[in-house]
């Protein structure tokens, strides 16, 4: 069984956590994974950094651009990660923007991240319908779990649909905007949460975009298996460094 | 526009060759809508309904007139006689130039603001590099009395002065696009973030032959009122519909798109397109996407793009911000890759020399976008009874300032 699926059926609800590859500095990557989970996070989204993160706020488009300065590369980012699994236990997700991948051929990319050890993918811009008909059997191949994002507008259809040909978990984005946008849910949020809670879908779902302290995480995890942050941790490591993870970790898990 | 209508593709050749857009938004290989799930909605809204909308005879009746007592279309075809002395073949100019705002850009806002009119939204958010379709957004915006609010560059709002002026004393609010290059890049990729955050009132008019499909279709149609007059206008003076050439500059490639949509199918007219070479082609400081560009995705479609071999896209570089674009309309990526269409780049200095020809010869200032196009003739030689249609989709006095100074004038 995959990790992913492996950690999902633990008794608890997770916390997931993002952060750029290669920033602050070129190879932070490993150190990070590794303190992150050293402090109890339960699932990783490595960054792909790309030049045009359409569906990012401020904060992972700086941080994205500072790694592509510093020079991280899909090969590179591969090499840092290539001994990752002989540390590292929990699940890794590498999450990025498909033209990278499509350049790295997508079938490369894939088995690397088999080799690796890579558990899943989250491709925001690569839609449903193309994975469906073009990657799905290379994804299969190569034992990877590509998750998939649904928003407060996706139709009840488009979720059933997006949750028949999921095999991990959804990425639920938490209300319309980019990442980092949100500060605290209100009741719209929390009753988009309920009902999609209520849908009983095959596939758990993990609440992402506007988590970054333990007031959020604790209302999006009331209705979802867990909560993934991102900017918020981004920004921690831009202000406190990468010396400081054990603070932010226990900030949200209090 | 009377007909908005698919051309079938021409039947006689030995290999039927299809340059519309098919049922799932591809030209060929190109195309698509590689678009997060949180534009879904919107765009899949947009898919649904832009071909039922153009359809309604009421839209349609709104559309034609406003091209024709507001824009002023149709717009002339000129036959330029001293341009054609001079390179001893015969040349028409379709005077896009003379657009209401001063360029091709017009046809399409007015298209999409009806089409936004009537899906219900009342914000309006477009992109703009220099300003040009900009202007023409903020113009429809007042025009139908909708808020408007146009991304563009840190750079270009300072390099694009006039036009900033204008898009505010027409009501629209200029928002600086202040990551990545601080470009029409980064402003097309602020205009998409703002709809991901405002996902059920707001329209996004995209200005040029690209982002996810519906849109190069839909601009491409909208901007075929161009080749639909030609058609008329050339049978007028010349007596027959068919020109042995179109030629038109491309940026992201939507007055190109207009130009050639009615000959696309017709074996005997020859496309020509024409990129901004920027320094020269092989300068690192160039925008002609045919030769430095790859498969790859751009702002929700595949498309050719110049990128890195990690695929991080590049910054181009023309002296003409309108032709200073990374890629191109997937239409136009097809017609490369076809051979359909011959692609031509043109640098810096000889646009500069066309433009000012162009003022001397026929006395008309063309926009820089324009002069990439009109400086073919030193580099191709046509034959004395070719007849050569060529779209100036803009004037120049957006320009007068880069002319100023690469003239000392």
């Amino acid at each position: 069984m995959n990790r992913i699926n492996k950690k999902l059926q633990e008794n608890k609800k997770l916390l997931s956590i993002y952060f750029t590859a290669g920033y602050p500095k070129i190879n932070d990557t490993v150190s990070i994974i590794q303190d992150l989970e050293k402090n109890g996070v339960d699932m990783i989204e490595i960054g792909l950094p790309f030049s045009d993160p359409l569906a990012d706020g401020p904060t992972i488009q700086a941080s994205s651009t500072q790694a592509l300065k510093n020079g991280m590369t899909t090969e590179l980012l591969f090499n840092q990660l290539k001994d990752i699994r002989k540390t590292v236990d929990i699940p890794l997700i590498i999450m990025g923007y498909f033209n990278p991948m499509f350049q790295y051929g997508v079938e490369a990319f894939c088995k690397k991240c088999q080799e690796i050890g890579i558990d899943g993918l989250i491709i925001p811009d690569l839609p449903v319908d193309v994975y469906h008909e073009e990657y799905q059997v290379i994804f299969e191949k190569y034992g990877l779990t590509n998750v998939f994002l649904i928003t407060p507008q996706t139709s009840e259809e488009r979720i059933r649909y997006i949750d028949s040909i999921s095999n991990g978990f959804i990425y639920m984005v938490s209300s319309a905007s980019t990442t980092g946008a949100q500060s605290g849910f209100g009741e719209e949020q929390t009753s988009y949460f309920k009902r999609i809670a209520d849908m009983n879908l095959k596939n758990p779902q993990v609440i992402g975009f506007g988590i970054s302290n333990n007031d959020t995480f604790t209302q999006a995890t009331k209705h979802a298996k867990g909560a993934i942050i991102g900017s918020a941790f981004v920004k921690h490591v831009t202000n406190e460094g990468v010396d400081a993870i054990d603070s932010f970790v226990k900030s949200i898990l209090e | 526009m009377t007909k908005i209508k698919q051309i079938p593709a021409f039947a006689g050749m030995t290999k039927i060759m299809n340059y519309n857009v098919n049922k799932k938004g591809y030209y060929g290989e190109f195309g698509g809508a590689f678009i997060p799930e949180m534009l879904y909605p919107n765009v899949e809204e947009l898919r649904q309904n832009y071909l039922k909308v153009m359809a309604e005879p009421s839209f349609q009746k709104e559309f034609d007139k406003l091209l024709k007592d507001y824009v002023g279309r149709p717009s002339p075809l000129y036959f330029a006689k001293r341009l054609s002395e001079k390179y001893n073949t015969k040349i028409y100019l379709k005077r896009e130039d003379l657009n209401h705002t001063g360029a091709h850009k017009i046809n399409n806002t007015i298209g999409q603001i009806l089409i936004a009119k009537r899906l219900g939204k009342h914000r309006i958010i477009a992109e703009t590099g220099a300003g040009q379709h900009g202007v023409a957004t903020a113009t429809v915006c007042a025009l139908m009395g909708l808020e408007c609010i146009v991304y563009m560059g840190e750079i270009d709002i300072a390099r694009q002065a006039p036009n900033v002026a204008r898009m505010k004393m027409l009501g629209a609010k200029v928002v600086p696009a202040l990551s990545g290059s601080r470009t029409l890049k980064d402003a097309t990729n602020e205009a998409i973030r703002d709809w991901i955050n405002n996902p059920v009132n707001t329209h996004y008019i995209i200005g040029s032959a690209i982002g996810p499909h519906p849109y190069p279709d839909m601009v491409t149609k909208f901007q075929s009122v161009i080749s639909e007059e030609i058609k008329w206008q050339l049978k007028e003076q010349e007596g027959r519909e068919n020109p042995d050439y179109v030629v038109a500059c491309i940026g992201g490639g939507s007055n190109a798109a207009g130009t050639y949509y009615h000959y696309l199918h017709e074996k005997d007219v020859k496309i020509i397109a024409i990129e901004a070479a920027g320094l020269g082609v092989d300068s690192g400081e160039s925008a002609a996407t045919s030769v430095l560009g790859k498969e790859g995705i751009i702002h929700g479609c595949k498309t050719l793009l110049m990128q890195t071999n990690d695929g991080q896209i590049t910054e181009p570089y023309s002296i003409s911000a309108g032709l200073d674009y990374p890629g191109v309309g997937p239409m136009h990526a097809h017609l490369c890759k076809t051979g359909r269409a011959e692609f031509m780049a043109i640098t810096d200095d000889d646009a500069m020399k066309a433009g000012l020809e162009l003022c001397e010869l026929e006395g008309i200032i063309p926009a820089i976008e324009s002069s990439h196009a009109l400086a073919i003739f030193k580099q191709k030689q046509f034959k004395p009874d070719d007849v050569v249609v060529m779209s100036l989709s803009g004037r120049g006095d957006k320009d007068l300032n880069t002319y100023i100074n690469f003239f000392n004038l």
